[in-house]
């Protein structure tokens, strides 16, 4: 009788976890070619990078999305994720293997994920985290331009995000599309990015007495060229004090295919 | 076989039985949940060689990542673990990773094992593609990144794995001994 019960419940859960997928199947958009003039030099590089074109998924994972995932991959469930690959709260506010929390809602984004299994959900989805000049390059949008880093009205928006308190449970994932129809660029959560390790505003590269020569071969160090623009540099910060395995509660992801190919 | 020799080779399997009954041992266990070789990735060796990652399981090693074109400091990483081998009674192998695949194939490699000096017995160098590069610097907490000019920026680490591919120990001092580095060389299992 047990057995039946639970073999009822998997179905349910499984039941729950198909709809989720289907009824949430990722859009990506095509994000077309341009330049971006990042807040981080790139050596003695001041031109803007030239950017290809490549595909973002329109909103962060969702909850909905990752118990799907972890359906599908159980080696990715809360518990059994590898510490190498995901710290001791990873999945935290997770009730079971394959079951979000009580109070938590499919729509939410999903957070408490490391890189290492951002990746591998990206991966499954055909794509990759982005890496920092995507994101950057597509968080410099707004809902009219491309590029409205210097606008001061968008800049306080951002930014007044970062003064609310994170005790509020999340909103949902599909806040305000930006110029490119990509939504929650700023003000839902933090987001992990493909080479969040290339990001050397490194407390070791400040704190050795001659870091470009020892700490690192090439040109050293990343120096912040904008300054000003306050809040994407404190998306480095906290990035580039992560290791692959960290998670936090405001810390997701969303991913990108480095070829066009519309929506799924 | 005599009697004695018998009973051994029973007791032996008695105990293998045990080990499996017990879940705790089988032919290929699964890596601690802690370890680097988690990662399922495939290296090729200067001689052009596949292996995966995983293979260095086992004994304990020395691992880096760093590129052949760099001029500056890798040539003191290669220096900084001569110098640490010198102080140990059974040298440790050394498996180095290249950043830069694109132009560090298993040529380039060779070529550089042998300008340095580099036993093959002991020395591999090896290259994977860039996806795996990307998460191997992440598990071993090397940071790095490409420039416009095809240099790399990264961090200098030597790493010091222990049989089960946990990292044990590490070092950013380059050109010296680091006295606690070759101490956790000496103790590691």
């Amino acid at each position: 009788m047990r057995g039946m019960r639970s073999l009822v419940a998997q179905g349910f859960v499984l039941a729950a976890a198909l709809s989720i997928a289907v009824s949430t199947a990722a859009d990506y958009v095509a994000i077309p070619a341009g330049k971006i003039l990042s807040v981080l030099a790139n050596g003695a590089d001041t031109e803007p990078t030239p950017m290809p074109a490549f595909s973002m998924r329109t909103t962060p994972v969702s909850v909905g999305d990752y118990l799907a995932f972890v359906t599908a991959n159980r080696q990715w469930q809360r518990w059994r994720a590898p510490s190498v690959f995901a710290d001791g709260t990873y999945l935290h506010a997770w009730q079971a293997a394959s079951q979000p929390g009580a109070t938590m809602r499919a729509g939410q984004p999903v957070v408490n994920v490391s890189w290492f299994a951002a990746e591998a959900f990206c991966e499954q989805e055909g794509g990759r985290l982005p890496t920092w000049l995507e994101w950057e390059y597509v968080a410099a949008a707004d809902e009219h331009e491309i590029d409205a880093r210097d606008n001061p009205a968008w800049r306080a928006r951002i930014l007044s995000w970062y003064s609310q308190s994170s005790s509020e449970p999340l909103p949902a994932v599909g806040g305000r599309a930006n110029v490119y129809g990509i939504r929650d660029m700023h003000g839902l959560v933090w987001e992990w990015v493909d080479d969040f390790n290339a990001l050397l505003v490194s407390a070791d590269s400040r704190t050795q007495g001659d870091p470009d020569r020892l700490q690192f071969c090439g040109a050293g160090a990343i120096s912040l060229k904008d300054r000003s623009n306050y809040a994407v540099l404190m998306r480095i910060a906290l990035l580039s004090s992560l290791s692959a395995k960290s998670t936090t509660n405001n810390l997701g992801f969303r991913c990108v295919r480095p070829q066009v190919t519309g929506q799924k | 076989m005599n009697r004695r020799s018998t009973f051994r080779t029973l007791l032996a399997r008695a105990m293998v039985a045990l080990w499996f009954a017990t879940g705790g041992v089988n032919a290929a266990p699964p890596p601690a949940t802690d370890s680097i070789y988690q990662l399922d990735l495939a290296l090729t060796n200067q001689r052009g060689a596949e292996a995966t990652l995983a293979a260095w399981r086992g004994k304990p090693v020395i691992v880096t990542m760093f590129y052949t074109a760099c001029q500056f400091v890798c040539p003191r990483i290669v220096e900084t673990i001569k110098l640490t081998q010198a102080r140990l009674a059974t040298p440790l192998p050394v498996l180095m990773v290249t950043l830069d695949p694109a132009r560090d194939d298993s040529a380039a490699l060779a070529a550089m094992a042998e300008e340095r000096h580099l036993d093959p017995k002991r020395w591999t160098l090896a290259h994977t593609d860039p996806r795996n590069v990307r998460k191997l610097a992440a598990a071993l907490g090397i940071q790095y990144r490409e420039l416009a000019s095809g240099e790399f920026n990264h961090s200098s680490v030597i790493l010091l794995l222990d049989g089960e591919g946990r990292i044990v120990a590490r070092t950013t001092t380059l050109g010296e001994v680091d006295a606690g580095f070759v101490k956790a060389t000496q103790m590691v299992k």
